[in-house]
Formats: C-alpha cells, sequence, structure tokens
C-alpha cells in the first residue's frame, strides 16, 4: 500500500499574529512555522501503519513558498520516505484552487490511502479532504479518531455532532485525521540526520481559477476592559445581578 | 427572480437552532438582493416539520425523504444537494458550518467547480456583492471576502448569526429524488452524548479547567451548566487529562464557540482557548489566581476558590429561576 500525506506549515498557535503594511495578508516577520497540528496526526498514522508492516512507502506533499521544506523536512525525520514541495510563489484563500494544484499531481502519482489533517489552524477553512475527493473521484471520510486498513477495507471511527461514528470503505481513499487517532512522535536524532541526506523535491505550481479572494484584514474589535466583580461565593450575588441587568445574559 | 438555497440541518430529528439561523439570514440576504429563499431539508421524515422554516423566512421547502437519508451520508447529501441547485439555480448556497456542513459543503462546491467561504461569521451585501467575513488564524484576524463565482457558496457559523421570526408561510414541495449511491457504509451511530447540547448549538457554556482537577469533580460544573440550560465545555489539558471528551473541547485545536454567556471556571485563559472562545458576547470567570490572564480578559470575574463559588452560583441561579 502507498501512503501520500498531504501536509500544511502555518503559523505556531502562540505566533502574534500582525497584518501587513497592504492590509491583505500577514506579516510573516518573527513568525515561527510550524507543521499544522492536524497534520501531524496524519503524518504519524502514515508511519504507524507503515511500521505495522501494511504500507510500503509514504509520500508527503505540501504547497506554499520555499519555507515549507523545513516542515517537509521534519516530515521526512519523523519517517516518511519522500516528500514533495509544490511551489508556490503566492497565497491564496481559495481551498479549490488549492484542491486543483493538489489533485492535478496526485493525478500522476500511485497511492492507495490519502490522510491528511482535518483542518489547517490558518486558514480554518475545512475544505480540501472532501474537495479532493470530489476531484480525484475517491472516497473521503472527515474528522476521524480511530482508522483500521485491512488490504482494501478500511474502518474508520469519526467524530459527528453528540458522538460518533463507525464507517466502512474501501482504498484508495482520503481520511481527514482529527485528535485523538494517535499521539505523534518527535522526530529522533536518527530520522533528524537520515533526514538531512534526504532531497525536498520541488515542482513550480500556481493557482489557477481563483473565486475567493481577501479584500482585507482586520483585528478583532477590543472587548471592554472586565472587571473583578469580588473574591469567594460572597460576590456569586453580585455578580448574578450584573449578568441579569448590566450584561442582561441571563 | 434568483434563489438563494439553504443546506438545513437536523440532530435527532429536529432543526438545529442554527437552521433557523441560516434561514433567517438567507432572507435578510434575500430582502436586499431581490431573490427568493428556498429551504432544503433531507433526512427521513421531514414532511411534517418542514413548514415551519417558513416561520424564519423560506418562501420554499424542498423536502428529500427517504430512509437511506436519516443519517447523513457524505455521497447521498451532496447527490440531494446537487439536484437541489440543478431545481432551483441559486446564486447563492448556505451551509451550516457544523461538521456536517463543513463535510458536504465542500463536496457541492468541487462538484460545481466553485469557490467555497466557509465559517462565515459576517455577510453583508455591499453594493449589490456579498462582503464576507471569515476569522483567520483561529481569530486572532478577521478577513473580509469576496466570492467572484456565478453560484457562491457559504457556510455559516451557528450561533453568531439571529434567528428571526417573520411569521411567513413556505410552500412545501418534495424534491424528486435521483439515483442515490455510496462509496462508504455507515456501520454504527454511537450517541454518546445522548440528547446533550452540543458547545457550538448552546447559548450557554460553563467551562472548566485543569483546575476543577478530576472527573468526578466535574459534577459541580455539570450542576451550573444543568441549572442554566448550558453545555459543559473543556479546556485541552482536561481534554488530554481524559476527564472529558473531545468534542466538549473548545479553542484553537477544539470547538469555535460563540454564546452569549461563557463561564470559565478553573481555567487560566491560553492563547489557544482563547481563540475557540473569544467570541462569546459575555466571559465570566472563577479563577484563584488574581494574576490568571483570564482574569483581565473577562467581562466578570470572581477571584476565589472554585469549589466554593460553582456551587454557590448554582445555587444562587436555583433561587432567581425558582
Ligand atoms: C498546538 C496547541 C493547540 C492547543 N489547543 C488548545 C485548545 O484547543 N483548547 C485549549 O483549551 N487549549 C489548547 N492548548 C493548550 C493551552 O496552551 C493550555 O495548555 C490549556 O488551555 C490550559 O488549560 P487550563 O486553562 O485548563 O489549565 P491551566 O493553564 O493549568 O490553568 C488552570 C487554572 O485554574 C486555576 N485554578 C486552579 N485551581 C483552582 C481552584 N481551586 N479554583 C479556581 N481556580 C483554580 C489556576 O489558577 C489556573 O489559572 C493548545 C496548545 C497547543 C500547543
Amino acid at each position: 500500500m502507498k501512503i501520500i500525506v498531504c501536509l500544511k506549515q502555518v503559523p505556531d498557535t502562540e505566533a502574534n499574529i500582525k497584518i501587513d503594511t497592504n492590509g491583505k495578508s500577514i506579516s510573516e516577520a518573527g513568525i515561527k512555522f510550524i507543521i499544522n497540528p492536524y497534520s501531524e496526526y496524519a503524518i504519524e498514522e502514515a508511519i504507524r501503519l507503515k511500521e505495522a508492516g501494511k504500507a510500503e512507502s509514504i509520500t508527503a506533499v505540501s504547497w506554499g513558498p520555499e519555507r515549507v521544506s523545513e516542515a517537509l523536512k521534519t516530515a521526512l525525520a519523523m519517517g516518511v520516505d519522500d516528500v514533495l514541495l509544490l511551489k508556490t510563489d503566492s497565497y491564496s484563500v481559495d481551498s479549490f484552487a488549492t484542491a486543483g494544484i493538489l489533485a492535478a499531481k496526485l493525478k500522476t502519482m500511485e497511492y492507495d490511502l490519502i490522510l491528511m489533517g482535518k483542518e489547517t489552524i490558518d486558514d480554518g477553512s475545512m475544505q480540501i479532504g472532501p474537495m479532493l475527493s470530489e476531484l480525484l473521484n475517491i472516497p473521503c471520510v472527515t474528522v476521524v479518531t480511530k482508522l483500521d486498513v485491512d488490504g482494501e477495507h478500511v474502518t474508520v471511527k469519526r467524530e459527528v455532532e453528540g458522538g460518533s461514528e463507525i464507517i466502512e470503505t474501501s482504498t484508495p481513499c482520503i481520511i481527514t485525521c482529527q485528535k485523538g487517532l494517535n499521539e505523534p512522535r518527535y522526530p529522533s536524532i536518527r530520522g533528524v540526520m537520515m533526514a538531512k541526506k534526504k532531497q525536498v523535491t520541488t515542482e513550480q505550481v500556481s493557482f489557477e481559477g481563483e473565486n475567493l479572494s481577501i479584500n482585507k484584514l482586520s483585528y478583532p474589535a477590543a472587548r471592554s476592559e472586565g472587571k473583578v466583580v469580588g473574591e469567594g461565593a460572597d460576590a456569586v450575588a453580585e455578580l448574578v445581578r450584573l449578568l441579569r441587568e448590566e450584561a442582561k445574559v441571563l | 427572480m434568483s434563489a438563494i438555497l439553504v443546506v438545513t440541518e437536523l440532530q435527532n430529528n429536529e432543526f438545529k437552532k442554527s437552521s433557523f439561523e441560516t434561514v433567517s439570514q438567507a432572507r435578510r440576504l434575500a430582502d436586499s438582493l431581490g431573490q427568493t429563499v428556498t429551504a432544503l431539508v433531507i433526512g427521513s421524515d421531514v414532511k411534517a416539520k418542514a413548514a415551519s422554516l417558513g416561520e424564519y423566512g423560506a418562501d420554499q421547502v424542498l423536502t428529500a425523504e427517504d430512509t437511506k437519508l436519516e443519517n447523513f451520508n457524505p455521497d447521498y447529501y451532496k447527490t440531494i444537494v446537487i439536484e437541489a441547485v440543478k431545481k432551483v439555480s441559486p446564486e447563492i448556497v448556505l451551509f451550516i458550518a457544523t461538521l456536517q456542513g463543513r463535510d458536504l459543503a465542500p463536496r457541492v462546491a468541487a462538484a460545481l467547480e466553485t469557490g467555497l467561504a466557509s465559517d462565515c461569521t459576517g455577510l453583508e451585501v455591499v453594493d449589490g456583492s456579498l462582503e464576507i467575513e471569515h476569522p483567520l488564524y483561529a481569530g486572532k484576524v478577521f478577513a473580509k471576502l469576496s466570492l467572484e463565482s456565478p453560484v457562491k457558496i457559504l457556510s455559516l457559523r451557528p450561533g453568531v448569526f439571529e434567528a428571526k421570526m417573520n411569521g411567513k408561510q413556505a410552500v412545501v414541495n418534495s424534491l424528486e429524488l435521483p439515483a442515490l449511491e455510496s462509496r462508504i457504509k455507515i456501520k454504527e451511530i454511537n450517541k454518546t452524548g445522548g440528547d446533550k447540547l452540543d458547545v457550538t448549538e448552546a447559548d450557554i457554556i460553563v467551562t472548566g479547567g485543569r483546575g476543577v482537577r478530576s472527573a468526578e469533580n466535574f459534577k459541580i460544573i455539570e450542576e451550573l451548566a444543568t441549572v442554566l440550560n448550558a453545555a459543559v465545555g473543556a479546556t485541552r489539558a482536561v481534554v488530554d487529562s481524559e476527564w472529558r471528551p473531545h468534542d466538549e473541547q473548545v479553542g484553537q485545536t477544539g470547538k469555535v464557540v460563540s454564546p452569549s454567556l461563557y463561564i470559565m471556571c478553573g481555567a487560566s485563559g491560553s492563547i489557544q482557548h482563547w481563540a475557540g472562545m473569544s467570541g462569546s458576547k459575555c466571559i465570566v470567570a472563577v479563577n484563584k489566581d488574581p494574576e490568571a490572564p483570564i482574569i483581565k480578559r473577562a467581562d466578570y470575574s470572581i477571584v476565589g476558590d472554585l469549589f466554593e463559588v460553582v456551587p454557590a452560583l448554582t445555587q444562587e441561579i436555583k433561587k432567581i429561576k425558582g
């Protein structure tokens, strides 16, 4: 079985996000970039399938500017076999355009299973997996917390509102990964050394047919200064009064 | 006249509150764009309740009924939505940004080869075109987006838009069902939460953090939630300790919520947690540490031991609710 992991590089969750002077993008100065936390579950799951003897190879694919090579190097150090960067010179919020870039490349590759995060924590669009399902005409199950692969049979547990579902499908298919699926490993020192010897294959691509674009970025409205109502249980009556009379939420 | 199609959602065979919110929003847009509103209801037994969407502004309700449609199957539901799109030729299609809507909308968008603006928190008509607001970087920045495709597909975040009754009557029609085929099979459905209110649907949320100290201690959080008719939320520290299930986690790697009241007990207010709840109208913190970051950011806070304050709060609310 051949696995492809699609991963994205995103700003660290702690990052202080500043809007660039153009008002339409963020300033990357001083930002630490990480592998999207949900992509890490996908990488880890692929490696576990390989360790269990169920997968023969893992290729990680990502897109974005040159800095994304770092994320792919980390994926190599964790244990994927090959990495590919689809290098773009621009940023797009249009996930259909991104899915288009990925689909065009994936169509030329061999795969049985495509793993990716259920969402990226930068634009939070949550669209790529189900869109690729359409573009590649293969099934996709989203928000998966447990994955079993037995030959071409795939059984997953997915999170739904108010509970979970057990779903069966077959390869080739796309699985989008949710927290709970596994605990991603840190790269070992040996892994980091091995990764140094490997190449990040890079192909230049560009977004086509973008329909969704950013007009303007802004910061959220500042919340008004809060107040400390008091200390301990004695303050409860006053809190309830404020919630009813001032905030009018009770 | 051009139409707006709303793909509604049910939970336990009742409309989710967000279905009413999204239909109301469609009505508002339709009025300023001179369009009509068609709401689509998919399920196994939906005819009887379909007309209630008229009260929120639907001109027409299309029902798609089949035993196969009782539970969400993305392949079946996608086929149904595309059939409805063919039938009403909408210019705008609105989904709800729930797990279900966020699974379904991208499939429909890709099948129609169009862009999709997901998880929108604001929607205005400016000079005849849509101005869409969508949070980026978990709400650290907000983007105003424009969508240029002939069919514009959006999903609206639950709890953000107002559900407004306007007492209209809707015509209810059934959609002729296309052939339904799927490559996935639902083997089992586990409603672990039973009828538990999901944090994304709740108007009030009571969240416990690491300060609650154990799964058993969450009883006091649940008691406060019960008297307030609220959902229970959790920080990641709590979920990682397995005191609460992950579906209750609020934050950057959990759910994004926007209730009118968010009560945080024994949670510090980390940047990642804040990302999930900063859209709450009113934030209350109970924390024993006067220096905890949340004390400065909450609208109202009580400095004190949650094991004292939370039960007292439960009693006080019981009193006023009689
Ligand atoms: C990539 C990434 C993603 C993350 N995503 C999320 C996410 O989605 N959601 C999330 O919540 N976190 C997330 N986190 C974790 C986050 O950084 C914090 O670690 C977490 O939110 C802390 O949870 P807490 O507030 O419950 O615990 P703590 O920060 O330990 O705070 C506990 C608080 O309880 C108070 N306290 C203790 N005892 C009492 C008492 N008896 N009475 C009153 N107060 C008391 C303490 O003063 C303290 O302020 C993420 C982290 C990373 C790195």
